[in-house]
């Protein structure tokens, strides 16, 4: 392993911040795509090289980047979305029935193994795949036509597929999540899908124990223990030691268990992060503080980490995709915030810094742990 | 010839510099309409397609409006005949984005 390439997408562009393995000195470029919103960018793992970027404004409308150097150079390809068949309605926030409209794409998921294959999780929620490097995309359309789909609503933030987790052991088994419709997981490579949220309970919902209408804001797995899933839910953390069929709750002692990202350390299964925000109505850490939380138990026992990051008057926002761990021998954890700062911990978490602190609100951060 | 003006953010996605030159008739035996002219730059920049009008309807999109000669074609229908001084070269067909955000 010789570094790590941070990449982070943001409201006005894509950044890109690399270092060696020591992580204390950063060489930052961008902005790539200066003022249009990066929702996502991430690297394929079969080929660190290949980047697919997320770009998009209100105004023109979604592109998709390639880049085949790293980050150096990039390519667009293509960006025609076109939900399979007619795609019917959802709900809409009124409870009326409303068209799919694609909107953006909010989460690109790189193959495990073929550098040309890629998943787009889009709002209005659904799932894409292109096999051609993203010159063109399919709808994978077994989940939107799950039964459930004409009722599945808009969170606050659209209705977006924004998870999709490639099960590295067991073929065929992907997951997928929406807010706010649930957790979905297929074990025939996305033909056919089946809502795993059995365990979850949402107080705002008319029955907090149904099975469509969790507004789950991420969930991570470790890649050798891919049957243990980590959900950070609208409020509760959550956890399923059997590849979702069970959820039971593991927000232990956190000061709050409202949240967005959730991540898993890089060598340690039971060591996960979260970030504790203060409650749905304010986006921002209690008390003005910036902890990230680490348990090292699975959950339930939680301890703050706070050396290096802000104390006194912090009222960012860390959100769903903006977390992101390296493999590096000392794991590696990084966090981006609404505020514009990339935090970086090369000690699992012990001790912070400061990458860059002025960038324009960050959307999503992902580390490519470097040959 | 027809030249059209880009937004700033158009040009650098299909990396040209000041207006877009589409090499389509002044003198054919019908005028080009607002539509061939939008047809001729996504085929001239494919990388165009879908910032402008939204892929399958191919309706314009919501935070951008068509202006020439001072006037606001931006609800004409794809077959309105683009103006002679648009069709001659003489002014250019705007795309613009609307004034919105941040």
């Amino acid at each position: 392993m010789t570094g790590v390439r941070v990449l982070a997408g943001t409201r006005k562009g894509a950044f890109v911040l690399t270092s060696d393995g020591k992580r204390d000195k950063w060489d930052v470029s961008g902005p790539h795509f200066a003022g249009w919103e990066i929702y996502h960018l991430k690297g394929s793992p079969a080929d660190p090289d290949r980047l697919y970027v997320s770009q998009s404004t209100g105004w023109f409308g979604q592109q998709i980047q390639r880049s085949d150097d790293g980050g150096r150079n990039f390519l667009s390809v293509g960006n025609e979305f076109s939900y399979d068949g007619i795609p019917g309605t959802h709900q809409w926030y009124d409870g009326t029935p409303h068209p799919w409209e694609f909107a953006r794409v909010w989460h690109l998921e790189p193959s495990l193994h073929d550098p040309d294959t890629v998943y787009a999780g889009v709002e209005d929620a659904a799932l894409f795949r292109s096999v051609d490097g993203g010159q063109s995309w399919q709808e994978m359309s077994g989940l939107r036509n799950h039964d459930s789909g004409s009722s599945w609503a808009p969170g606050a933030g659209g209705m977006c597929l924004h998870t999709i987790l490639l099960d590295p052991v067991n073929e065929g088994r992907m997951y997928a999540a929406i807010s706010a419709a649930g957790a979905f997981r297929s074990d025939d490579s996305g033909e056919t899908w089946r809502p795993i949220t059995k365990g979850l309970r949402s107080e705002t919902m008319p029955d907090p124990e149904a099975e469509i209408g969790h507004c789950v804001h991420r969930i991570a797995m470790h890649p050798e223990r891919p049957d243990v899933l980590f959900m950070q839910k609208h409020w509760d953390v959550m956890r399923s030691d059997d590849a979702g069929a069970n959820w039971y709750e593991i927000s232990g002692d956190l000061p709050t268990d409202f949240g967005f990202p959730i991540s898993v350390h890089a060598h340690e299964p039971e060591t996960i992060y979260v970030v504790p925000i203060t409650s749905d109505s304010l986006h921002f850490p209690p008390d003005g503080r910036l902890r990230v939380y680490r348990s090292r138990a699975g959950g339930n026992e939680w301890e703050p980490l706070t050396a290096g990051l802000p104390q006194d008057n912090c009222y960012v926002n860390v959100l769903r995709d903006a977390m992101d761990v390296d493999s590096l021998d000392e794991c590696g954890v990084y966090v981006g915030t609404t505020g514009g700062q990339v935090y970086a911990s090369a000690d699992s978490g012990e001790t912070w810094s400061a990458v860059v602190r002025d960038l324009p609100s960050v959307l999503s951060v992902e580390v490519q742990t470097l040959p | 010839m027809i030249r059209v003006e880009l937004p700033a953010h158009l040009r650098t996605l299909a990396g040209v510099s000041g207006d877009v030159a589409l090499d389509l008739p002044a003198d054919g035996p019908a005028p080009v309409t607002l539509g061939e002219a939008l047809d001729a730059l996504e085929a001239s920049y494919p990388v165009l397609r879908g910032t402008i009008r939204d892929h399958g309807t191919g309706r314009r999109r919501a935070f951008l409006r068509f202006f020439a000669c001072k006037e606001d074609l931006s609800h004409e229908p794809p077959d309105y005949p683009l103006p002679e001084p648009v069709l001659s070269g003489r002014e250019p067909l705007l795309v613009i984005g609307a004034i919105a955000g941040g």
